[in-house]
């Protein structure tokens, strides 16, 4: 006899999936995380989003104070109002973390993406790609008869309509660098 | 110059095992008497230990181990402590930096495995920032919600000549995190303090973290008030147990009357403690009607399971002196009548006596086994640890504790094994107290390795072995939760503990009888050194009250009775 009255093999009434129901409402957020530029600090942020089921949607560091050896990472995250607090509450325990920025919640700001976009077709195609190409200001970087190397800047967004474009046009190859991103004004 | 440096952070003992990779530091070791080192029998005992010292004394214990297997048995200690927010300084040899990603003999990622279970970790590649590495070690294990750190230190820079820093030069860290609360938070609390109708503090392990001063503050606050007070199974001894406000502890076999409270009341005060799945039951369902205040260091712990009205970030003996000044500024108010109705709700729910068990004949019921060694020690400058499992609860609902770093218990990771390290610990730290490791047979078994420790340290602990012949707690749940089908749940082939502690050189005592319990308890308080007792106990015996995982506080489960009847017929728990 189960006291309980638990079915068999069920795993509704085990502690570890007790989760509060908060608002399920997904938000995404672009996150800027000012760290030591140390071994590991790359591991760490990572771990932590790995660790706690945490998503990435896109990831960028790189050193961007020499001389006080800072490395600024920019993530792009989504999850609910409660998640987005955890994950930066989280971020600001990370020892060598100095400022945790969400850019999504403070004021304004820009966000800019690199892409490279191997094209390769002949003909009409060819001509159309590259005609695209000028409307949204991409430049060719490299040429061969048969196909084009494209770079953009831009927003997330402005990439993703660029590649949807270029798809029935012989996309072969994308390569993106992740957001990078500042806040407006002073 | 790792001895220089932990001389300089006032390190008094060290817990470790040798080995290849840290024979530099062993042989500066040996060349000293001023830093104590305890040789244990296993790394993952030199980290309990260590955490028993550390939670004993309130200061940072310290471990040293080799490289590879040494690092790695030491993983499970560091997730105890990460867990348990226990101030930890671990140091681990490496193979030489020129062999690192070789795959050289006892290489092991030590700072890739340990990154999710420390609050931070070096590998220290150059001599000459080793020293100042070390000191940041230290403060960043204090500072902040304490936690484990990690240095991690190749052998051939053990042996490099580098500079050293002392700590009075090392440059300021940047990781400072922040101490006083919100003023205007805390006014806010105050405010609600005074309105209150149905308050109750539930406090945690920070209190105990944050120092003497914060208890001292607790129990001037609570007293002050009169409002109740219950706590985590960390924070037990902030606030006495014999003192007036006390209810018990709290949570899944927390006492029916803290935990009615917890669902009844209109003014939450957590103090230090962190939502645990034990504490929240079915979190839609937690203290639906209160208004919630949150005092915590770390602010991840605001907001991560449920959501608060209040939340203050700060240390807790800070923000209760402010909360004191604020309140007794204000007029010291609280609603007298209001409290007195709660505490007459409180004084009924007490009424239902829901610790009470019977002992009946011979057979040693374990709550009895608790009740006599808390009768006969009670008042004695004693410390307790625990293994994991029905004793631990027990040990947590039946003795009383009056003071803060007086009991030492695996909570957040429930870690099989803890107890009899930890005694160590306890002892090395208070060679003149009473240090009792209240234990159940199974956990007991996988650090026994330890009791040769204590006999050559002559360091007295006394195991006492509320031995069940179970892995009592998983059978209960099989019981309760898996139709009495007990898979694997008994411990068959036991060592005869007697005969185990004769051959460590320890004194061996066995009861299983009720009348003779006074006295087996006797003889193991006067034995001058460290004994195994044995006490066989009721084999079957639930461990009540409980609220079953999924379930509000207000359905908790009282005792045998309760359970025969099942949760579904309504009430059946319940007033
Ligand atoms: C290292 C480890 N393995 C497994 C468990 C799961 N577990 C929790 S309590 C328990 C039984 C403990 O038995 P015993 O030490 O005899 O204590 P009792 O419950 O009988 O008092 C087990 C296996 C654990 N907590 N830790
Ligand atoms: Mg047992």
């Amino acid at each position: 006899m189960s006291a309980l009255k638990i079915k068999k093999g069920s795993n509704k009434h085990s502690a570890y999936n007790l989760r509060p129901d908060f608002s399920d409402v997904t938000e995404r957020h672009t996150i800027a995380v000012l760290v030591d530029n140390e071994p590991g600090v790359l591991a760490r942020v990572i771990g932590l989003f790995a660790g706690r089921g945490y998503n990435i949607e896109s990831l960028t560091v790189a050193e961007v104070d020499h001389s006080g050896r800072m490395s600024r990472i920019t993530i792009v995250t989504t999850g609910t109002p409660q998640v987005i607090e955890q994950i930066k509450a989280q971020l600001g325990r990370i020892v060598p973390v100095h400022e945790v920025h969400d850019l999504t919640v403070e004021g304004a700001s820009v966000e800019r993406e690199l892409a490279l976009f191997k094209v390769a077709g002949t003909g009409d195609k060819r001509v159309e790609a590259l005609r695209l190409a000028d409307i949204f200001r991409a430049n060719v970087v490299d040429s061969t008869l048969e196909s084009f190397v494209f770079e953009m800047t831009g927003t997330p967004e402005k990439i993703d309509a660029f590649a949807e474009l270029m798809r029935p046009l012989g996309l072969v190859d994308v390569a993106r660098t992740g957001v990078a991103a500042l806040s407006r004004g002073t | 110059m790792v001895v220089q440096a932990l001389k300089d952070q006032g390190v008094e003992v060290v817990f470790g095992y040798p080995g290849g990779a840290v024979l530099p530091i062993y042989d500066e070791i040996f060349q000293q008497n001023d830093i104590r080192h305890v040789l244990v029998r296993h790394e993952q005992g030199a980290v309990h230990a260590a955490e028993g010292y550390a939670r004993s004394t309130g200061k940072p214990g310290v471990v040293l181990v080799t490289s590879g297997p040494g690092a790695t048995n030491a993983v499970t200690g560091l997730t105890d402590a990460l867990l348990d927010s226990i101030p930890l300084v671990v140091l681990s040899g490496q193979v030489p930096t020129f062999l690192i990603g070789n795959d050289a003999f006892q290489e092991a990622d030590t700072v890739g495995i340990t990154r999710p279970c420390t609050k931070h970790n070096w590998l220290a590649k150059d001599p000459g920032a080793l020293s100042t590495i070390i000191h940041e070690a230290f403060h960043v294990a204090t500072s902040g919600r304490p936690g484990p750190v990690l240095v991690d230190i190749p052998k051939d820079v053990q042996f490099a000549s580098g500079t050293y820093t002392p700590p009075s030069k090392v440059k300021v860290s940047h990781y400072q995190p922040p101490v006083k609360g919100d003023m205007e938070a805390i006014t806010e609390l105050v405010e609600a303090i005074e309105k209150a109708k149905r308050p109750v503090f539930y406090t945690g392990g920070g209190v105990i973290n944050s120092g003497p001063g914060a208890s001292q503050l607790l129990r001037e606050l609570v007293d002050a008030t009169g409002f109740p007070i219950t706590s985590t199974l960390m924070g037990l001894g902030a606030y006495p147990a014999s003192g007036d406000g006390w209810l018990g502890m709290l949570g899944m076999h927390g006492l029916y009357e803290a935990n009615m409270a917890m669902h009844d009341c209109d003014l939450m005060i957590n103090i230090g403690a962190r939502f645990d799945d034990r504490i929240t039951g079915l979190v839609s369902a937690f203290s639906p009607h209160s208004k919630k205040a949150h005092i915590d260091i770390d602010p991840s712990s605001i907001n991560k399971v449920i959501r608060v009205d209040i939340p203050i970030v700060g240390d807790v003996g800070h923000v209760l002196e402010d909360i004191l000044k604020v309140w007794k500024a204000r007029g010291r108010k609280t609603d007298k009548a209001g409290l007195q109705s709660w505490w007459a709700k409180i004084e009924d729910w007490k009424k239902i006596d829901c610790l009470k068990f019977k002992q009946e004949g011979k057979i040693i019921k374990p709550q009895y086994a608790l009740q006599r060694l808390e009768e006969l020690t009670k008042g004695m400058d004693r410390y307790i640890t625990t293994e994991v499992g029905q004793h631990q609860m027990w040990a947590a609902q039946y003795l009383g504790f009056e003071d803060p770093n007086r009991w030492m218990t695996s909570g957040g990771l429930g870690t099989m094994g803890y107890g009899l390290p930890a005694s160590v610990g306890v002892q090395m730290a208070h060679p003149d107290a009473l240090v009792v490791n209240v234990a159940g047979e199974a956990s007991w078994l996988m650090n026994m390795q330890e009791m040769g420790t204590a006999v050559q340290f002559r360091l007295p602990v006394k195991q006492f072995i509320l031995n069940n012949e179970r892995l009592g707690m998983v059978r209960q749940w099989q019981e309760l939760l898996h139709g009495e089908r007990y898979s694997h749940s008994w411990s068959e082939a036991l060592p005869d503990f007697v005969k185990l502690a004769e051959a460590f050189g320890a004194k061996g005592i066995k009861v299983d009888d009720a009348a003779d319990l006074d006295d087996a308890i006797a003889e193991m308080l006067a034995y001058d050194g460290p004994v195994i007792m044995d006490v066989l106990v009721e084999k079957h015996e639930n461990c009540f009250p409980m609220i079953p995982s999924g379930e509000p506080h207000n359905k908790m489960l009282l005792g045998e009775a309760s359970t025969k009847d099942a949760i579904g017929s309504a009430g059946a728990a319940l007033v």
